[in-house]
């Protein structure tokens, strides 16, 4: 590893100010994915600015009904808070669903949004990847691509986005809060992550030096019924092969709304609003479900070993979509 | 780039000089000799380096000392009380928790971190009713100790152990 110099920044503005003037300087969180990029040789930072220590660690609830979610506060704290678990169900199983306890324990709210991609390719600095080294090429393409995308993907990557709290958030309409050297503005989460395109190497639309300041949550009542389904290779600590988050509104044995994402199938959490559409007005009946599901992944474009993911996309939601709308109407 | 931090490891203060790109739990291992927090995989993948950090069960190996300078750490040698050893501890001799051992240090603190959470109300991916307390049933023990593998497959008595510990 290269040596580094390490600061804990103690107020916001000059830990921006360090990072935006040094372009090997970078934020760190838990460090439970930037400290194993470290060792892997992925990146090199030539100085670390910890903002643990920021007052972001906190869980408020605003008189306007949203609720602001600091972006230190840790995974675990976040999945426990009375007003997530009450208000935003979704949430705090995606969450409850990621990771370890321990890891949860270190992991905090910015961070585990700006992880990024478990693409085994990625990983191992000894072969191509155009997300790590721009232009070599991607060794998933016609490689092992079990965990890879089959929506939004490009020529250059088919990686996929491995956070599960950030596609309950997508499903939700959280706004992420950044500051950056100019000033602060507001990113909405399902426009935080990009499709890879033609520069893979670009996860986000942040700029160098941005720092996540918060997460703030709609009020959204109907997500008091909402569920986040993950399903994978082991029954625990594993990453998602393919996740939904649901919430949905049904009125009189219909739904009157509907958010909906998935997790393990693209670049990015995937908003399905292709689905939400589909389901607008429409019955809660399996047909329905199936129907809203076909709507999202007809565009699906599948690789050798990720077929499945299809189907498995297709009987998940319909199962999450099954079990919310029995629950409105018990 | 080397660095003056402080911690208290097992109720001892601890000042010393490290590189910062020592992990926390090479700090322990190899500048302070405290080898019960074990190194597995360093990845974050296997749980056998967890200690508890300020109270809470955390993977040592994902976090560089720099970051944790005035912080507690207990590891499962400093869970036990003179010759006595801690509940779950105890529970795990009791039931014939581990065969190699590799992994028992990390499963000790990563049963006592998930106990206190359990008794906080922290609800789990396989708690139902995320409003109600939870009761510490098989399937939520798995859930809650899933990030600490035991390549000897001891589960079965892991999961007995922690029953009778939080009992
Ligand atoms: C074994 C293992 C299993 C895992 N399983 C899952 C899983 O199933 N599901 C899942 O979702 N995740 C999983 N994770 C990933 C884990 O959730 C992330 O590592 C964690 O959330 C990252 O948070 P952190 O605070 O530790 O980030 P860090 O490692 O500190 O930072 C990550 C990145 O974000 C940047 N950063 C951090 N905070 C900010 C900020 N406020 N503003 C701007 N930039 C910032 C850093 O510079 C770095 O680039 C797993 C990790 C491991 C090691
Ligand atoms: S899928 Fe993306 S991250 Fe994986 S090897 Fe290809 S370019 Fe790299
Ligand atoms: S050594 Fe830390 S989790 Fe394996
Ligand atoms: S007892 Fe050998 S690894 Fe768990």
């Amino acid at each position: 590893m290269k040596p580094f110099d390490y600061q804990r920044a103690t107020d916001a503005d000059s830990a921006i100010a360090t990072v935006s003037r040094d372009p090997e300087a970078r934020y760190i969180g838990g460090g439970t994915n930037l400290v194993d990029h470290m060792k892997l040789g992925i990146t090199e930072p030539g100085k670390l600015v910890d903002i643990t220590r920021l007052p972001y660690d906190s869980v408020e609830s605003l008189p306007d009904g949203r609720v602001r979610i600091g972006a230190t506060v840790r995974n675990s704290d976040l999945a426990a808070e009375p007003v997530i678990r009450q208000r935003y169900p979704v949430l705090a199983q995606a969450l409850l669903s990621g990771a370890s306890g321990q890891l949860r324990n270190l992991a905090t709210t910015g961070g585990n949004l700006l992880q990024r991609t478990r693409c085994s390719y990625f990983q191992d600095v000894t072969t191509p990847c155009n997300k790590r080294e721009p232009g070599s090429g991607c060794s998933a393409l016609e490689g092992w691509n079990r965990h890879h995308a089959v929506l939004g993907a490009s020529e250059r990557c088919v990686a996929t986005h491995p956070s599960d709290m950030a596609v309950a958030l997508a499903a939700l309409d959280a706004d992420v809060l950044v500051a950056g050297p100019d000033g602060q503005r507001t990113v909405p989460v399902t426009e935080l992550h990009r499709l890879p395109g033609d520069e893979p190497e670009q996860d986000t639309v942040l700029r160098h030096g941005e720092l996540v300041t918060a997460v703030e949550l709609p009020s959204l009542p109907f997500a008091v019924r909402s569920r986040y389904r993950k399903v994978r290779d082991r029954a625990s600590y594993a990453f998602a092969l393919v996740s939904v988050a649901a919430a949905v509104e049904v009125t009189d044995g219909d739904i009157t709304d509907a958010r909906i994402a998935f997790g393990g199938l693209a670049h990015k959490p995937w908003r399905a609003t292709a689905a939400e559409r589909a389901l607008h007005g429409a019955p809660a009946t399996e047909e329905a479900f199936r129907a809203a599901a076909d709507a999202e992944l007809a565009e699906a474009e599948t690789l050798r070993d990720n077929e499945f993911k299809v189907p498995m996309t297709r009987n998940t939601l319909a199962s999450v979509l099954r079990e919310l709308t029995q629950q409105e109407g018990s | 780039m080397d660095s003056e931090i402080t911690l208290r490891v097992d109720g001892r203060r601890e000042t010393l000089s490290v590189d910062t790109r020592t992990t926390l739990l090479d700090a322990l291992r190899e500048r302070l000799g405290v080898t019960s927090p074990k190194k597995g995989c360093d990845h974050g993948q296997c749980g056998a380096c967890t200690v508890l950090l300020d109270g809470r069960r955390a993977t040592s190996c994902l976090t560089f000392a720099v970051a944790n300078d005035d912080s507690e750490v207990v590891t499962a040698e400093g869970l036990a009380e003179e010759d006595e050893p801690h509940p779950v501890q105890r529970a795990l001799l009791d039931n014939d928790g581990f065969q190699c051992g590799y992994c028992t240090p990390g499963q000790v603190c990563s049963a006592v971190g998930m106990l206190d959470e359990a008794k906080s109300g922290w609800p789990s991916y396989v708690t139902e009713d995320l409003d109600e307390s939870v009761e510490l049933d098989e399937d939520e023990i798995r859930e809650r100790m899933s990030g600490n593998l035991c390549r000897c497959g001891a589960y079965a008595n892991i999961v007995t152990a922690i029953r009778e510990a939080a009992e």
